[in-house]
């Protein structure tokens, strides 16, 4: 580089380069080869993200123009997360994966060892900069008094959450709705299985991603209920207005952790990976954490968690760990071809 | 026959006219006409045109499929009869081809109105319902989905008028056969409205003065040479209503069981990166549309040659 940046500019950038991140060894020469041309990343995310991620994609710009002189464009990709997954195997060239589950990414690595199976372990905190959970969005005043799980399947109510098989909100809302049922009192597995399956027998219509659930449930107007993404529910509010909806938080949810990875295999080749790394550990940077919080995401950051404490409300959440014992597990058990999803749709 | 045999067919006995979409039937030509790699003709270029036929048919068509039909045998003859035999493929299968069926048939009865009436009468604004006809093709299925989905939900402008009497049409499989319907209509109206407008006025008035009733005109006179365009229009109607994935997962409602279209699990199969999967039930409608459609040609065929006797 020929016009190079003052030093103190340069140690910053390292500085935030290697402080949010744990591994990606960086070499100034790396840097100084990939810095000057401008350059493009694609992220490629699930269902309800494109609104935080087109704020994060303009900060990071600027973040990255001022410490490097480079210009940054991130272009984005959302669809339902198993399919996004499906196409990064199939080989849309992502320099980023954002996904709502681990599992997805999971996938990639496995079956086209794009990143190494040990992706999770390479970022803080699970490589989970932001947390959700699953809420429930009702009609304004609640009319059907819909306040916990055991309600959603009261005579004459209708649920709408979409299709776990292909969508990773869907596949929380479902691990939710099994753990509460494990959780209450007297619950166990048998118990887990009864439950889920009325849950289902609820469900008017299984659309294949989240945001499509909730057209169905603001804009057609079906169903009583809509369970969702905690961020979803609020941008339903946002959307529709909150003098047609409210938010149900239930006593017991998930802790959903959406992951993100850098994807090498193609960093490496598009020669992005100083870059592209640099927007993951962004994520974890104040700014973005406060955007983070701004869209209803649980931010990881204290900070930030304590500036928007208000909008999310403090509720018992399990985790995929502890209740199912993992992603590969809970798939293998519940989404699989013929597991615990497809018997409940087998006639008795 | 040769598609320019058409305009000129002689208005005597009503001779199967064929529209200008056809299905893909080969074997009608003359009977005692011997088979062979070369049609007698005085045209040059047949070598070069049968080249690019083959190419072309192979690139598009033919190397797709054999790559479809070698992909469902990873896990064996155990694997594709575990996918298919599935209650729920079942279902969907029997949803998708039922639907279709049925829809197709809808639009045979329903498109002859329609082609009818553009065909032979002149009314404002004639052109631009005759455009609507055409909107289906040209409109992203995405989008025919939900402005149906939209209508027809129960708070949409029709779906209210019909809740109150307990019809629900979004989310049920009645809103998935109005989407076929939906998709299906121009292939029965602009396969019948040429033949329509080219039948011989002369014929039916002739017919008038030797007395014939119009129930009787229409029956006998019309139908008889309307038949082969409305079959060839079934055939294509019901084949795209079978492979229809875009307007159908909007209004549908998905559910496994009811309402879940065979695309659609083809959809998830591959979401569950279960290949295999997904390629079985794309070979079994391969295999079942093909059916159809060749027991279609059959039908055809057998009224071409009642026609012709």
């Amino acid at each position: 580089m020929i016009e190079s940046p003052k030093p103190t500019s340069r140690r910053g950038l390292l500085a935030a380069l290697v402080g949010g991140a744990v591994g990606a060894p960086l070499l100034s020469s790396q840097v100084r080869a990939q810095a000057r041309k401008p350059v493009r990343l694609l992220n490629v995310s699930y269902d309800p993200t494109r609104e935080l991620y087109k704020d994060i994609d303009a900060a990071y710009a600027d973040y990255w123009r001022n410490r490097t002189g480079q210009v940054v464009t991130v272009e984005q990709s959302h669809g339902g997360s198993g399919a996004q997954a499906r196409a990064v195997i199939d080989g849309l060239p992502a320099d980023v994966v954002t996904l709502a589950l681990a599992y997805d990414i999971d996938s990639i690595s496995d079956r086209a060892h794009l990143l190494p199976s040990n992706w999770q372990s390479r970022l803080p905190q699970n490589s989970t900069p932001y947390l959700s959970t699953i809420v429930f969005l009702v009609r304004k005043g609640n009319p059907w008094k819909i306040r916990a799980w055991s309600d959603l399947v009261r005579p004459g109510i209708a649920t709408v959450v979409p299709n776990p098989k292909t969508s990773g909100g869907a596949r929380w809302a479902y691990l939710a709705a099994w753990a509460s049922a494990v959780k209450a009192p007297g619950g166990n597995e048998a118990a887990a299985r009864a439950y889920v399956r009325d849950f289902y027998r609820h469900v008017p219509v299984l659309d294949s991603g989240a945001r499509g659930s909730t057209v169905t449930f603001a804009q057609r107007g079906i169903g009583d209920v809509l369970v969702c993404w905690e961020n979803e529910a609020h941008l339903a509010l946002a959307e529709f207005g909150a003098d047609k909806f409210e938010i149900v938080t239930p006593p017991i949810s998930i802790l959903a952790e959406p992951p993100v990875a850098l994807v090498d295999k193609v960093v490496d080749r598009k020669g992005t990976r100083v870059v592209a790394q640099g927007y993951l550990n962004f994520l974890y940077s104040p700014l973005a954490q406060d955007l983070i919080g701004k869209h209803f995401y649980r931010p990881r950051d204290p900070a930030a968690a304590a500036k928007y404490a208000a909008q999310f409300p403090k509720i018992p959440l399990v985790t995929i760990d502890e209740t199912f014992g993992g992603w590969r597990k809970a798939q293998a058990a519940h989404f699989a071809d013929g597991g615990v999803f497809d018997q409940i749709y087998k006639p008795a | 026959m040769s598609a320019a045999s058409e305009p000129i067919a002689p208005a005597g006995p009503p001779l199967p006219t064929r529209p200008g979409l056809r299905a893909p039937i080969a074997a009608s030509a003359a009977p005692s006409r011997r088979r062979g790699w070369r049609e007698p003709s005085l045209l040059p270029g047949f070598a070069p045109a049968m080249a690019f036929t083959l190419l072309y048919l192979s690139l598009l068509v033919l190397l797709p499929l054999a790559a479809l039909a070698a992909r469902p045998w990873e896990h064996g003859w155990q694997g594709l009869w575990t996918t298919l035999a599935s209650p729920r493929v079942l279902a969907a299968l029997r949803l998708s081809f039922g639907l279709s069926f049925v829809a197709a048939g809808l639009n045979v009865v329903m498109g002859l109105v329609v082609a009818w009436a553009l065909a032979r009468y002149d009314f404002p604004g004639k052109r631009l319902a005759d455009a609507a006809v055409d909107l289906p093709f040209a409109l992203p299925t995405a989008v025919a989905g939900i402005a149906l989905a939209a209508i027809y939900a129960p708070n949409g402008w029709v779906g209210a008028l019909l809740a109150p009497a307990g019809i629900k049409v979004a989310y049920t499989p009645l809103g998935v056969l109005i989407a076929l319907i939906a998709v299906g209509l121009p292939f029965i109206v602009r396969g019948v409205q040429p033949v329509l407008k080219d039948f011989d006025a002369e014929v039916e008035e002739a017919a008038l003065t030797l007395g014939a009733g119009p129930l009787r005109r229409t029956w006998q006179l019309v139908l008889p040479a309307l038949t082969p365009s409305l079959i060839t229009g079934f055939s294509l109607a019901f084949a795209r209503a079978v492979g229809e994935y875009g307007s159908v997962i909007f209004i549908a409602g998905n559910m496994p069981m009811r309402s879940e279209i065979a695309p659609l699990l083809i959809v998830i199969e591959l979401e569950q990166f279960n290949y295999a999967g997904a390629a079985s039930i794309g070979l079994v409608m391969l295999l079942l549309s093909f059916a159809v459609l060749i027991t279609i040609n059959l039908v055809q065929l057998a009224a071409a040659r009642r026609g012709r006797r």
